[in-house]
């Protein structure tokens, strides 16, 4: 019983710093939203903090607007699907990288720090393509159906 | 016969390069420059101007140029969500002290009006140095003047857990200077809200 007593506020601890792995958060979300971690489907609420591997999807009245750690902004319009790949940011020198995928649907894009510091740090897949991002501003969308060639 | 021709045509031109899907550059509204490259095998398009586009097809990137209309058209509901741009704010302090000058108190004053617009903040404090001393001291003396304003936003209410503190050190001035200079602009505090 002492025991558990002791473990619980480790536990607790070792949950809350997991946090520091937050990547981003869900800033907008209207219609249908979810978020795949791992096993898990998550609602993609208002608010919800993202992880690296997440992937984000909208239904057909769904669309969902992403804040990153790197001030980058995603955004989805309906029936899209978006893999946060990969993901490590250094606030102090701003170096690291940014993967992401988009498999469908349609996506904006603000890149951030990450991709001012190093042109090439940024890169969107699509199915057939991949999006160098030297900055700033774009849009992308990739069609219901496609096949990756 | 015509007309079987002319869909043969299509149906052959359509085999050799599907399209997959578009992208294009936007207007920067920071005013940086956009580039961006669409890469698919080795073949490459560059898009380095406004409304500049490509549409990816079964057999390579394919330029062309879209217009504000195609894009609405298009992309309207995910450029609809996105999210509100971050809001910096530039804090100076007295010289040599940890006090905020004047000016400063009341743009600090200014933060807290803005965090509450915003349905779920979340708050970057980010501490700067001038180019005195080595990266390791102003890494250290940058990330402590952070932590100083975001340990004042938490006593003004602001949830802890919504505040990150960050250190660039001395890599990015807003004023340029040689090494070894001490600069009043350069001893700054942002806060962004976002």
């Amino acid at each position: 019983m002492l025991r558990w007593g002791l473990a619980l506020p480790v536990l607790l601890f070792a949950a809350a710093s997991t946090q520091a792995a937050d990547i981003g958060q869900v800033k907008v979300s209207s219609g249908n939203v979810t978020i795949d971690r791992g096993s898990q489907a998550l609602q993609g609420r208002l608010g919800v903090r993202l992880q690296q591997g997440d992937v984000v999807k909208t239904g057909a009245d769904g669309s969902v607007g992403i804040t990153m750690s790197d001030n980058s902004l995603l955004s989805a319009g309906p029936n899209s699907v978006l893999a946060l790949d990969q993901y490590a940011f250094d606030t102090t020198t701003n170096q690291g990288r940014f993967d992401t995928s988009l498999s469908k649907g349609t996506l904006a894009v603000v890149s951030g720090r990450l991709a001012r510091q190093s042109p090439g740090a940024m890169t969107v897949r699509t199915p057939s393509a991949i999006l160098g991002v030297r900055g700033t501003e774009f849009v992308v969308s990739v069609d219901a159906g496609s096949v990756a060639h | 016969m015509r007309l079987g021709l002319a869909v043969g045509a299509a149906a052959l031109v359509a085999a050799c390069a599907t399209p997959t899907g578009e992208v294009v550059l936007l207007p920067a509204q920071d005013g940086h420059r956009s580039v961006l490259a669409v890469k698919q095998g080795d073949r490459e398009v560059l898009l380095d101007k406004p409304y500049a586009a490509a549409t990816t097809t079964t057999q390579g990137p394919r330029a062309f140029e879209s217009s504000p209309k195609e894009v609405e058209a298009r992309f309207g509901r995910a450029l609809a969500a996105q999210p509100a741009r971050p809001q910096s704010f530039t804090l100076y302090f007295v010289e040599g002290g940890n006090e905020l000058t004047e000016d400063s108190k009341r743009v600090f004053e200014s933060v807290f009006p803005d965090i509450a617009r915003h349905p779920v903040p979340d708050i970057v404090v980010i501490g700067h140095t001038d180019s005195v001393g080595t990266d390791a001291y102003n890494d250290r003396l940058s990330l402590q003047r952070a932590d100083a304003i975001r340990n004042a936003l938490i006593e003004r209410g602001i949830p802890a857990e919504d505040i990150v503190a960050e250190g660039r050190g001395k890599r990015d001035p807003l004023v340029a200077t040689a090494q070894g200079v001490s600069e009043a602009r350069n001893r700054r505090v942002e806060i962004i809200v976002r």
